[in-house]
Formats: C-alpha cells, structure tokens, sequence
C-alpha cells in the first residue's frame, strides 16, 4: 500500500529510487515523531480549498449513495428519509430496463473504445510517415477540431443532415429518386452504426494526435538502424513504432476499461434528440439516471443505479490496472 | 545506393497514398461542421427549396440578423459564457495548483494522505443524484451562477497533470536551497514555482477554459433564469424550441400557420447562434493546439 502514491505520480524510474531514500527517511522520522511542524503550515492552508471542494462535491456525494438504500422523502431528505434496505435494488432488477440499460453501456463502449483506438493508431501511422511534414501539420489541426465541439453543437450537426424536412440525407435521397421524407430519428436500425460513427468524429483525432505526439518522440536511431539492415516501412512500423505506443495504448485502455459502466451523456441523449423510440438502442446507464432524476418518481431506484455503476466501475478499474500492472508494470497508474 | 533510392521511391507512392486516405479524413472531419457554416448563411428561401445544403441557391445574412434581434438573450449567455469559462479557470488553477504543490511535498506527513484522497475520486464517484440533490437542496446552488462556476473546479486528472509538470520541470534541489535561504512555502509557490511551470499552468488553463465554453449539461440540469444560461446550454434550448414548433400540429392547423411555420427563422438563426458559439474556440485553438498536445502526453507518460 504505501509505495502505491508513487506510482501515481507518474515518474518510474525516479520514484524507485526515491522510494526506496525515502522508506530510510520515514523510519528515521517515525522515531522522532512530531508530525505537525510550524513551517508547514502553509502546505494546510494551501491544501484546504481543494480538500474542501473535494469533500463538498465528491465525498458527500458518495455519502449521499445511502439513498440507494432508502425510500426517499422530498420533506426529510436525503438523511431523514427512511431505510428501505435492498428494495430499490430489486425494483431496479427487476424490470429489464438494467438490463439494457447494462448492455447497451458497455457494448458501447467496447466497440468505440478498440475501434477508435485502431483508427488512431492507423492514422497517427500514416501522418508520422507523411513525407512533408507541413501537411502533416494541416491535417493534425483538421483532425483535432471536432474534439473542440461540443455535444451540443454536434446534435446541431446531425440534425442539420438528419432532419426530416430540411435534412440534407433526405434531399440527397430525394436527388436520387428514392421516397425523401424519413423521419431518422424513430428509425432504430440506423442509430447503432451512427452513434458509432459520431463518437469517432469526434474523438478520433484527439487520440491520433496524442499517438503521433509519442511516434515524434522516439529516437531516429532506431529507424536509422532498420534502415541499415534493409527494414522496410512497414516492418520499421510493426517492429519499432508500435512497440513504443504500447504504453500509452495500455495506459489509455486501463482508463477506458475503468469508464465502461460510464456512458457519453451528451452523445445518446443530446445527439439522439432523447427520441422516444430510439430509448430500445440509445438508452444507456448515464440517460436512465438523468431521466429518473428528471421525473422524480424513484429517486431511489436511480439512486441505486447510480452506485451500481459507480460500484462495478470501480471494480473494474482496480482489475484493468492490476492486468496491466501484471504485463507491464511500469504502464500501472497505481 | 541502389537499396536507398528504391526506398525512396516505395516512399514516393505510399506517401500519395497515404496523402490521398488522410485527405478524405480530413473531409470527413471538416464537411459537417462547413454545412452549419454555409446553412447560417443561407437564406430562408434557400432552406425551404434545398433544405440545409452545401450549395445553397441564395446566401443571405439574415441568420445573423436575426440573433440580433433574439437581442438580450444572446449578449446574456455570452456573458455568462465568457465570464464563467474565464473566472473559473483562473480560480481552477490556482485552487489545483496550490493542491498539486502541497502533493509535491515528500517532507510532509500528509503527502500520500491527500494524493490518495484525491486520487480515490477519480476511481469512484457518487454520480447524478446525490450530488444533484447535495447541491440543490443542501447548498442551495441551483439556479446560481455559482453552481456554474464551483462545478469542476478541480478536476483530480488535471491536479496529478500539474503534479508531474512541477516535478518534471523543477529540480527538488532548487525547494532545499530556497528553504535554507529561509524561504516560506507561500514564498516557494509564488515566486518559483508558478513562474517556472507557465507551461503547466497553460495547459491545464486551456483544457479548463475549452471544457467550460462547451458544458452545457450543468446549465441544463440547474439553471432556469434566462439571463444566466450559458451560451451552449442555449444552442439546446434553441433546437428543442424548434423542434417542438414543428411538431406542434395546432400552430400548423391555424390559418397561416403553415405559414408561419415555413417563416421560422429557427432554422438559419440555430445555425447562425450555433456558430457564433463555436468560432471563438475554432478561431483560437490552432494557436494553442501546441500545448493542447503538450498537456495530453504528459498526462499520460510518466517521464
């Protein structure tokens, strides 16, 4: 437990060394323990509004989660209301609604998470071998805008091709001599594929950049000596590049891994215009929650939702990282 | 010599290929956001006969004229937009970078305390409800701009980014001598440390800056007083608006009422607002696009 701070920090190599300097010192001030010291003072002032806003808007919250456990009452709130034990857990599972709601989350977010991933890498590939390095430039500034939208703007763009009357789909289809006049947002069959696609518009560049920011920073050497030996492109690519994105492709799936019970809000409930008929493929865990708070009806039951997901995320962090810290345990966040 | 040259000339043909597969990205990237840029200047007329289309048959700036006319509204969300995104970012940054310094610390006793506290957020949250009814009820925040503003006012992923810029970029040894010269750590923070990470504090500035201009949600979810509804909480409200102009069948049944509704300026002034919204952020961020990526590597590789 106590060397896990330092990995969180983030500096490998340092910190081993530090660690093990450091366990000396520990000892030596344990023995001569006087913890509060007047020169730190200002190290508590300095921590006090962030540990305050912590304890304001992220540990209360998580005491808050005994909601989920109760039978809310607007009148007592949420500490007066009564007990209820398991109950709001099995009205929630009881209706398929969990179920759903569980599967289309993660599915989800399996398919945009290994498929963003490969178009990035595949993209960070191709402009780290562009041969002008101007237009490579261009094309990293292009690719990052949509990263720079808003949710709220993107349902902008979709509508403006969706739409039924005006939508520029419709016209093309129109043009094309087929019936115009769909109205996409009740079609179901259409909405997977393209909340796919629009979730890869617009965090697809972001990551490619991120990949190529690392792809600059390996050292020409080791092209240069491929070269010698006759590698090619590809091989140089397979061999050398790749290897050396292994680590924050491993660092960004132990994140991803760690928010597949967390659900983009904006983009299945703004982008989907929260189309009544769509809910059967749109409605995830984050828009269940947000249409219960909504309606007030079972703040409890949305409550318990809520620590569901919050729970079994958890789990999933500690297990992601500790899959990683087991191939790779310099890749480990903690 | 020989091994070179064929090389470069399997180089030469990848690299058109390559060119060409980036080229179509880079339209596909680029084609959406242009319609709403070409729709707010489209005309009325223009939307009615080819609907929102990259070539419209009249341009016109009528779009614009009319969220001159929406008139306070605008100038309202703009502010709150501008204020907001600017005043909490500063108070952001220097709420997490004090944090970030005092988790720096190795000589006090409670550095792994309080990088665990905030770490342990970033892996478990109480989500929606709570903090909803916590924020409402007990602390009475809704309809404030307060709750715009104190909402993600210290991001956990952000403060540990700072953490490994001040540790990076300055040397433990430049904290010892300044501490022997009797230094304070108020004096270390300010006058060393602050001027020494400007890029730490740049990006962070930036990604706080950005996720502030674009929330919308926290306005959705807590403010009901027009004249403090942030600029992109408005774009929504704009398209539902719209939207349940249109389906409303009593407005289209009325005499003139289909009319009316051909009229709407809706549609050219949501695209108009909606890039008014965007271009600020569009115009600015090639700019700083350097320390955007600076911010993401560091977060992620441990150096």
């Amino acid at each position: 437990m106590e060397n896990l701070s330092f990995q969180v920090s983030g500096s490998a190599d340092l910190d081993k060394k530090e660690r093990m300097e450091d366990g000396v010192k520990k000892q030596k001030q344990k023995s001569m323990t006087r913890r509060f010291k007047r020169e730190d003072i200002p190290l508590y002032l300095m921590a006090l509004p962030g540990v305050v806003i912590l304890i304001l808007f992220s540990y209360l919250p998580m005491g808050g989660l005994v909601l989920a456990f109760k039978k809310y009452n607007v009148q007592k709130g949420i500490f007066g209301s009564p007990f209820n034990g398991f109950d709001n857990f099995k009205f929630l599972f009881a209706t398929s609604d969990a179920l759903v709601i569980t599967r289309n989350t993660v599915l989800y977010n399996i398919v945009f998470i290994f498929l963003n991933m490969a178009i990035a890498v595949v993209l960070s590939l191709m402009l780290s071998s562009l041969g002008s390095k101007k237009t490579a430039k261009t094309f990293q500034t292009i690719y990052m805008m949509p990263y720079f939208l808003s949710w709220a703007v993107v349902a902008i763009i979709v509508t403006a091709f969706l739409e039924r009357s005006n939508g520029f789909v419709n016209y093309v289809l129109q043009l094309l001599g087929q019936e115009g006049g769909i109205d996409w947002y009740q079609r179901t069959s259409i909405w997977p594929p393209l909340l796919v696609f629009i979730n890869a518009w617009k965090g697809v560049g972001y990551q490619a950049v991120m990949y190529l920011a690392v792809i600059s920073g390996i050292s020409s050497d080791y092209y240069e000596a491929a070269m010698l030996d006759g590698a090619s492109r590809f091989q140089q690519a397979i061999y050398i590049t790749i290897p050396h994105l292994r680590f924050i492709i491993a660092v960004s799936l132990i994140m991803a891994m760690g928010g597949i019970f967390r659900g983009d809000f904006g983009l299945f409930y703004t982008v989907t215009k929260d189309s009544g008929p769509l809910y059967p493929v749109t409605n995830i865990i984050d828009t269940y929650i947000y249409r219960g708070l909504k309606s007030q009806v079972n703040i409890g039951m949305t409550t318990a939702a809520g620590l569901f997901q919050s729970a079994v995320g958890f789990v999933f962090v500690l297990l992601a990282n500790r899959i990683v810290s087991k191939v790779d345990p310099d890749s480990a966040m903690f | 010599m020989k091994k070179k040259r064929q090389l470069n000339r399997i180089n030469w043909k990848w690299n058109l290929f390559f060119g060409i597969i980036l080229g179509i990205f880079a339209i596909v990237f680029v084609a959406p956001v242009l319609l709403i840029v070409i729709v707010s200047f489209s005309s009325t007329n223009s939307i009615n006969e080819v609907g929102y289309n990259f070539f419209p048959v009249e341009w016109s700036m009528e779009g614009y004229y009319y969220t001159f006319k929406m008139g306070s509204q605008l100038v309202y969300s703009y502010l709150v937009t501008i204020v907001n995104s600017a005043l909490g970012t500063v108070l952001g940054l220097i709420v997490m970078s004090m944090y970030a310094y005092v988790i720096c610390q190795k000589r006090f006793w409670l550095e792994r305390g309080l990088t665990w506290f905030l770490f342990f957020t970033m892996l478990f949250g109480g989500g929606l409800v709570p903090s909803y009814i916590l924020n409402v009820r007990y602390y009475h925040l809704k309809d404030t701009f307060w709750i715009l503003l104190l909402a993600g006012i210290l991001n956990a992923y952000w403060v540990i980014i700072l953490r490994t810029f001040i540790k990076t970029s300055i040397p433990e040894a430049l904290f010892d001598s300044a501490r022997i010269d009797g230094a304070g750590h108020f004096t270390i923070f300010f006058r060393i440390v602050c001027p020494l990470f400007k890029a730490g504090l740049g990006t962070i500035g930036l990604f706080s800056f950005v996720a502030r201009w674009n929330d919308w949600f926290t306005g959705m979810l807590y403010i009901e007083n027009n004249k403090l509804v942030p600029l992109q909480t408005l774009l929504t409200q704009l398209q539902n608006n719209v939207d349940y102009l249109k389906a409303n069948s009593r407005i289209a049944s009325t005499p003139g009422g289909m009319e009316m509704l051909k009229n709407l300026p809706g549609t050219n002034l949501r695209m108009a607002c909606t890039v008014l919204a965007v271009a600020p952020l569009l115009f600015a961020y090639p700019f700083f696009q350097r320390y955007f990526v600076q911010g993401l590597t560091v977060g992620s590789i441990k150096e």
